[in-house]
């Protein structure tokens, strides 16, 4: 086990920094090597969750932002389960969310897109895995948008997420997309990923969670690198 | 008995992405959202030892990076500190902390992990930032020494009258050094 505490990047599966499809990597990737280092005590630990207090509605983006009226589009929830390289859950894990609208826009100040903002739609929040490593979120599902990267470029719907492990080697921002999407195959972030990690970041239709009456369900399981349950603080 | 188990391959890193700003960073960029951790990793009013963290993020073309998202998290194994902060709130592009100076551990220099991301990266980027004025410990620290002696530099901030001045270049004479971690 103590091998895979050292665990890297498996670039069979991740992006490389460099990916000239998608133009902002040109001027943005390291061009030099990355230096290996041996990891001390603050690599092998990272900010501790259990302390931090979720609001109660950081969970559910179709509420949390509120002000006159339900937020438009399909209501959704995300669930799955965060483990480890192993197989193992990781509890306590904290999981932060944001994406567009149903439309396509999102709330950021910069996002130029001629889509209509949702007065009772943020995007943002946040929920933690359980004991057993699992989550879930309620949200509206995100619509589709252009972007500059090139001529009639699409990105496909997607959710953001962002998570600490146990330690700052397993941090993680990734995309969520949704099955069937017909703009996956155009869009050069989602095929930055060699091809056998791609399906990694498809969730699955779950009828087991979807809310009779209320909200479609999806399933989205995330494996972090590294084994490391819980910070190595007393070494 | 587990390390015969598969193993699950990772869940692929994607880009943070222009707009990460209202989720991960709320408060400093002004929605509705608390932050759950900001740039104030000790509260320099109330800590005589606070030290100001400042600096930029360069491009290939040296232009500055307005929508990069810094990370910084010490453990030197009786403070743990961590922070986040977004560099498209100040006009300059520029991003600042208060922290306190780690402690030495085991003899190496007092450094702090510093995890990098913005739009245009599709993995987030890990370095580190050493201190200009701990000039003994820089000499005979591991990490230093196992960079090359024209970049070590690069990961070492310059005290200046108003704190730690530390640029990050993403890429060519200057490039700050980056670690596979």
């Amino acid at each position: 086990m103590s091998k895979l505490i050292y665990s890297q990047f498996d670039m069979e599966v991740q992006p490389p920094y460099l990916a000239p499809e998608y133009k902002s990597t040109i001027l943005r990737s390291p061009s030099k090597p990355l230096i290996i280092t041996k990891k001390t005590l603050s690599e092998l630990s990272g900010p501790i969750f259990k302390d931090f207090e979720l609001g109660n509605l950081d969970h559910d983006l179709t509420k949390n932002a509120i002000k006159d009226g339900e937020p438009i589009g399909e209501r959704i929830v995300v669930n799955g389960k965060v483990t480890n390289e192993l197989g193992q859950p990781l509890p306590h894990t904290l999981l932060e969310i944001w994406q567009a609208n149903s439309a396509g826009r999102y709330v950021h100040k910069v996002d130029q897109h001629d889509a209509p903002l949702d007065p009772n739609f943020l995007g943002a929040g946040r929920c933690m895995t359980d004991a057993n490593g699992n989550y879930k979120f309620y949200t509206i599902k995100p619509g589709a948008y252009p972007w500059g990267n090139h001529s009639n470029a699409w990105r496909p719907n997607h959710i953001h997420f962002s998570l600490f492990g146990g330690d700052i080697s397993n941090r993680l921002i990734t995309q969520m997309y949704f099955p069937n999407d017909p703009l996956l195959e155009f869009d050069p972030i989602y095929n930055a990923i060699p091809k056998r990690g791609r399906e990694l970041l498809i969730s699955s239709f779950d009828l087991s969670v979807t809310e009779p009456e209320y909200a479609l369900g999806y399933r989205f399981d995330i494996v972090l690198r590294g084994h490391n349950a819980t910070p190595f603080e007393n070494k | 008995m587990t390390t015969k188990n598969k193993i699950s391959p990772q869940t692929p890193s994607q880009t943070v992405g222009p707009y990460f700003a209202y989720g991960l960073t709320p408060e400093q960029y002004g929605y509705n959202f608390k932050s759950w951790v900001d740039n104030k990793m000790v509260d320099p009013s109330k800590n005589p030892n606070a030290i100001n963290i400042f600096g930029k993020v360069y491009d290939g073309e040296g232009n500055t990076i307005n929508d990069a998202m810094i990370e910084l998290w010490q453990n030197d194994g009786e403070k743990k500190l961590f922070g986040r902060y977004g560099t498209g709130t100040d006009e300059d592009n520029q991003f600042s902390f208060s922290t306190i100076k780690p402690k030495s551990v085991d003899g190496q220099a007092p450094y702090i992990n510093v995890i990098l991301y913005m739009r245009g990266q599709l993995l987030h980027s890990y370095t580190r930032i050493y201190f200009s004025d701990e000039q003994e410990l820089n000499q005979t620290d591991s990490v230093l020494n196992s960079i090359p002696n024209e970049r070590r530099d690069t990961i070492i901030a310059k005290k200046t009258n108003i704190g730690y001045e530390f640029n990050i270049y993403m890429q060519d004479a200057n490039e700050t050094v980056f670690f596979k971690i």
